[in-house]
């Protein structure tokens, strides 16, 4: 049984806003079912009684002096954006591709 | 539907999710500022901006915030929790996704009683809390063509990301049943004690007006004695006390007029608007969110430790609904003396007053009505004049003194008010003391009746309440400085008619 079906990647696709199209979903549907399958033998030797790992060090409770310093200035901070209007980053129509 | 037959025929169900943003001077996850109204992307860094290679590091007094405020929300808190991240696309967010807690929140399983004033007199009620969770605020969108700036319609949007990364606490109450059809006050009190709350421990200055505590709706109806709950909507930032009282009123005349007619109220998110005081449906919930949830991996676990918790625990100030008893013992006061106090928002200035040698009857007496009144004048909020609660303690002891009439007070306090510094300088400045000197008075007692012969022929034929007029006079030549109590005296002594 495949480990992420085609359904799948393409609910994946769309939650991502990727446009993919059918040749495209059997290929990566395939690819990806190639690693989880390859990361699923991990299942096999760390049963219930192993937790999932989310940090790979023993640290907790790393905290910041909650003290402002400057950032960037807004000409470095807007340089990257594709399009700039009244200071702020100008994006796309928010809704209109699916409502 | 009118509100009294929604009523009859059925039950609410609330549910409100409250936003808070706290007052720390940098934001949760970097070290940018956090002011209010600065200028578009000025509070921004690779942090914020989701720039490749930049990691987040967490705010330690949020954590303390949050903690203290679940303390006071008389909530457990965790030994152990994590980040995660609530992975959606809008640009409000430039990561893609939000920082925030998912299936272990800092703090879980307290309540919040609040009171409701009913024709039958005050009524309280347990809110219980389910959690109080850390996260991050988004940035701010503003929608440009279209008709009226909103999303639907809109042209495009741009962005400013000086909110993005401020933190945030959302609590999240476990559903309300059981208040039949005082549902909305019993929200209003919830959000208004809540307020109260967190403004007392310090954590935020709870604006609502500048979007630092924002509150979403839910609401369900039943038929009345159903077991089974309908099903909700939600609605979205809704942004001041009175807002929420008609949001959940309007939603319950809507929702009934729906199932009245045989139809089936949807599961949607619905958006408040201020100015028709109802909502309007927005993005339906039928396709269930899917943020795919994961522990944040840049971020490790908050494990406070049981000492700093108690710690923070025994250094929690007194909270309202205890300084509330306290000051309504200690004060004498009657429901709805208290009551007015806590409509005003004076209570923790009239506190300071008595603490300054005031009494708390004069205390109340000017911070309810010449205070207030100033307030509405130039429409800012009590607390926000420019008195302090010492140097209206100070303008009192004055008039107890003798030094100055009630008139005279005034004209100290609108002194203070306009920047000429203490009571004393004023008084000194502007000369205003009572003018009781018996030979100063009298001769304006003597003109006062010179003047005004008839009135004094009255007085003399025994109308004493006829000196009334005359101690106007005197009070008039003496720009208000006489001790009127002493001029009247005077007045009938002349007159033989004592």
């Amino acid at each position: 049984m495949s480990a992420i079906t085609r359904d799948e990647v393409a609910h994946l696709a769309r939650l991502s806003r990727l446009a993919l199209n059918e040749d495209e979903l059997d290929q990566l549907a395939a690819q990806l079912d190639d690693i989880i399958s390859a990361v699923a033998k991990v299942q096999e030797v760390a049963k219930g009684d192993i937790p999932p790992t989310s940090h790979a060090l023993p640290l907790t409770n790393v905290y910041r002096t909650d003290e402002s310093r400057p950032g960037l200035p807004p000409e470095q901070a807007l340089a990257g954006a594709p399009s700039v209007e009244d200071q702020r980053f100008r994006v796309p129509r928010i809704l209109g591709e699916e409502e | 539907m009118a509100y009294d037959d929604a009523m009859r025929r059925y039950e609410p169900v609330l549910g409100l999710e409250t936003h808070v943003e706290l007052g720390t001077a940098s934001k949760m996850f970097c070290s940018c500022a956090t002011e209010f109204g600065a200028a578009p992307n000025t509070q921004v860094c690779p942090v914020c901006l989701a720039l490749p290679g930049s990691l987040p590091v967490v705010n330690g007094t949020a954590v303390e915030s949050a903690i203290r405020l679940g303390l006071a929300l008389n909530c457990s808190i965790a030994s152990w929790c994590r980040f995660a991240r609530k992975n959606y696309f809008y640009p409000d967010m430039p990561k893609n996704y939000q920082i925030s807690q998912h299936d272990e929140p800092l703090c879980t399983d307290g309540y919040l009683d609040v009171v409701v004033d009913t024709p039958e007199g005050p009524r309280e009620f347990r809110v219980e809390i389910e959690r109080v969770h850390m996260e991050e605020d988004t940035g701010k969108t503003s929608h440009v063509g279209g008709a009226t700036g909103r999303i639907h319609g809109a042209d495009y949007s741009i962005v400013d990301y000086n909110r993005a990364g401020i933190p945030l606490l959302e609590i999240v109450t476990r559903p309300i049943e059981h208040t039949g059809d005082l549902a909305p006050q019993v929200a209003r009190a919830y959000v208004a004690e809540l307020r109260d709350l967190v403004r007392s421990l310090g954590i935020s200055d709870v604006r609502m007006e500048e979007g630092s505590l924002r509150c979403d709706v839910n609401v369900s109806l039943m038929p009345r004695g159903a077991d089974e709950w309908g099903t909700r909507s939600e609605t979205k930032n809704v942004n001041s006390l009175r807002s929420v009282e008609r949001a959940v009123r309007s939603e319950i005349e809507r929702q009934a007029g729906v199932l009245d007619a045989g139809g089936r109220v949807a599961q949607e998110t619905r958006h408040f608007q201020e100015n028709i005081g109802r909502s309007i449906s927005g993005r339906s919930k039928e396709e269930a969110q899917d943020y795919r949830y994961f522990p944040d991996p840049d971020l490790v676990p908050v494990a406070p430790s049981a000492e700093w918790v108690e710690e923070l625990r025994a250094g929690l100030p007194e909270l309202p609904a205890a300084k509330r008893s306290r000051v309504k013992r200690e004060w004498e006061l009657s429901d709805e003396e208290l009551r007015d106090l806590v409509n005003a928002d004076a209570i923790d200035l009239v506190a300071a007053t008595v603490d300054a040698g005031a009494s708390p009857t004069d205390a109340r007496k000017w911070w309810l009505n010449e205070l207030s009144r100033r307030a509405t004048e130039s429409e800012t909020e009590l607390s926000a004049l420019p008195i302090t609660p010492a140097q209206v303690a100070r303008v009192i002891a004055l008039v107890t003194e003798g030094t100055l009439t009630n008139k005279l007070a005034r004209q100290v306090v609108d002194g203070v008010l306009n920047g000429e510094g203490d009571p004393d300088t004023v008084v000194e400045a502007r000369g205003l003391t009572v003018v009781s000197d018996d030979s100063a008075l009298g001769a304006a007692v003597d003109q006062a009746i010179a003047d005004n012969p008839d009135i004094a022929e009255k007085i003399r034929g025994g109308k004493v309440a006829a000196a009334g007029a005359l101690v106007g006079a005197v009070m008039k030549a003496t720009r208000g400085q006489a001790d009127a109590g002493r001029a009247r005296e005077l007045i009938l002594e002349r007159l033989g008619a004592q």
